[in-house]
């Protein structure tokens, strides 16, 4: 017998590989999915710390739950053909005749699913990035995705080379390098620039927003847990970027108010030589002589703007014990 | 292989041949030899640049001999042009070494957990802040400074000869203003080291190095690069100027 004649018999007669492969892949799938969602899927990064947090850690771990039968199935089709497709030794050429046919129902069947793989995250995508209003990203000035908390603590976060200051507004505008932000409470991080492009990026609360100069940026998020925050720069701003980071909290609403009351009757004289609260600032460009002014643009509209929500800096409710 | 292989050449003879009295080197040889020159000359190129970007200014160790429990004493200087070097109009700082030099550095060895006793002659004048929040004291022990021996907490740099700079590390929460000399002063000084017969004010403040060995980077934020974009470049993203690092070590 040739070795194309037993290259056939072997194909008529053989196993029926594709049950084979489709057994096994869903045998491995239905192991290692929801080995990954209970066993990694809770430690995954950014953790759940607020609500923008968990939202970005259930999104990373559903689309790990499509992504891993997909990887799985390549590499056990891989694996399955170099056992048992590989050439033998001294066999004929199998390059060209039948096995280089395209199989249109194997074709129709991969473009079909790989579409819906793809659709499907594109609309998760985004439903998630609306509903949680923004996420947590940076939604610009008039944010469309608003939260649906009543009450809003409008923090804001002012970038320059090469640190972050942070302005509380419901406390008289005093500004701070600490990030310190109230538990089971809905923060709405206002951040501006005073000098570059700098980029606000408090991991642990899901949060990430661009810092323009003169531009307000809004991005919300719900925070839910107590913690330590790590706030970085995660924009090229300079030859020091990379030490333009610092460490902010989590803490009980009690702890809040009793160091934000702290903090606005000890800073009370600094607060005086600030500029009046703004969103945004415009800052002199010329260097040592610069000083920083309030763009008197839109001084507190944009916050009211925030869908059914109108919060003004007078309005924005102190987080209650 | 051209000029290594033995003489004469039989079955190759584009690699060398013999010419009218003399040796012609071959294809393969030149392009060996221009190949080989060229990596030297990358090479070259390479370790210069490496070598130049990896210079930095000195250290000074005040971490060396320190026993636990007692106090490190810094002094440092701040002036308008440093007056040497390759950009002499440059405002710096400069740190006096343990020896009593003054040395155009501001990388510092420093122990862990440590107090350090800061004291900073400040010759430069002064200006209103892009910042007015970098015009308070916090950060050092006590949230304590003296300006000329006398407490202050805040600098309204509006007012009188501004802040001429300031002494912040980031990262720890520290950061002092430094208020400005007056800029028209007959012995203001303009070039460094400047010496204490020169118009300057003298802060003091100290602070504790944290436990955790690693480098902490400090700078001025005073945007003092004077014809820079927003005046945050030159001077202000340069070590030994207006920026440095304390290298905690245990």
């Amino acid at each position: 017998m040739s070795d194309q004649q037993a290259t056939v018999s072997r194909t008529a007669g053989g196993p029926n590989h594709g049950a084979r492969l489709a057994v096994a892949w869903l045998v491995i799938s239905a192991i290692v999915d929801p080995l990954f969602w209970f066993a990694a899927g809770p430690h995954m990064p950014p953790g759940d710390m607020t609500s923008s947090a968990s939202g970005a850690q259930f999104d990373f771990n559903v689309l790990m739950m499509a992504a891993l039968p997909v990887t799985l199935g390549v590499w056990l089709y891989f694996g399955y053909a170099i056992v048992n497709w590989r050439a033998s030794k001294g066999g004929s050429d199998l390059i060209g005749g039948p096995k280089a046919r395209g199989n249109m129902k194997i074709q129709t069947a991969w473009i079909a699913s790989t579409t819906i793989v793809v659709l499907s995250a594109f609309v998760f995508g985004t439903v998630e990035l609306i509903v949680p209003a923004g996420a947590g990203g940076g939604e610009g000035p008039q944010p469309i995705w608003t939260p649906t908390s009543k009450t809003v603590l409008p923090i804001q976060v002012i970038g320059q080379q090469w640190k972050f200051t942070y302005r509380y507004p419901t406390y008289g505008g005093f500004e701070t390098d600490t990030l310190m932000v109230p538990n089971n409470t809905t923060i709405a991080f206002h951040v501006t620039s005073l000098d570059v492009i700098h980029d606000f990026w408090a991991y642990q609360l899901g949060v990430k927003a661009d810092a323009n100069p003169q531009q307000d940026n809004v991005a919300f998020t719900t925070t839910h847990a107590l913690g330590k925050v790590t706030v970085r720069c995660d924009e090229l701003c300079g030859i020091w970027h990379g030490a333009m980071f610092n460490y902010g909290h989590v803490v009980s609403k009690t702890t809040f108010q009793q160091w934000a009351s702290s903090n606005e009757t000890q800073l009370a004289a600094v607060t005086k030589l600030l500029p009046p609260f703004s969103w945004t600032y415009t800052a002199d460009a010329n260097g040592a002589d610069g000083v920083y002014y309030p763009d008197n643009v839109d001084k507190y509209s944009k916050i009211q703007v925030y869908g059914a929500q109108p919060v003004s800096v007078a309005q924005a409710v102190k987080p209650t014990s | 292989m051209g000029i290594a292989m033995a003489w004469p050449p039989r079955d190759e003879p584009s690699e060398t041949v013999r010419g009218k009295g003399r040796y012609v080197v071959g294809r393969s040889a030149r392009l060996g030899i221009f190949s080989s020159l060229l990596a030297v000359a990358v090479g070259l190129v390479v370790f210069v640049s490496m070598a130049y970007l990896r210079s930095e200014p000195p250290t000074l160790d005040f971490a060396a001999g320190h026993s636990q429990g007692q106090a490190v004493d810094m002094t440092l200087q701040t002036v308008g042009a440093i007056g040497f070097g390759t950009h002499p109009s440059w405002v710096s700082y400069l740190t006096q070494a343990p020896d009593g030099k003054w040395v155009h550095t501001t990388l510092w060895d420093l122990p862990a957990n440590t107090r350090v006793n800061v004291t900073i002659d400040q010759y430069d004048s002064g200006s209103a802040l892009r910042n007015p929040q970098v015009g308070a004291v916090y950060g050092t022990l006590g949230n304590a400074a003296t300006l000329n021996g006398k407490p202050f907490s805040l600098i309204d740099a509006t007012k009188g000869n501004g802040v001429g700079h300031t002494f912040s590390i980031p990262t720890l929460g520290i950061n002092v203003p430094l208020y400005g000399v007056n800029g028209n002063a007959k012995n203001f000084c303009n070039s460094a080291p400047c010496t204490l017969s020169e118009a300057h004010n003298t802060v003091e403040f100290s602070f504790m190095t944290p436990k955790t060995t690693g480098q902490y980077g400090w700078q001025c934020f005073v945007p003092c690069g004077g014809g820079y974009v927003y005046g945050n470049g030159g001077p202000m993203q340069t070590i030994s100027f207006m920026d440095g690092f304390l290298k905690v070590v245990s």
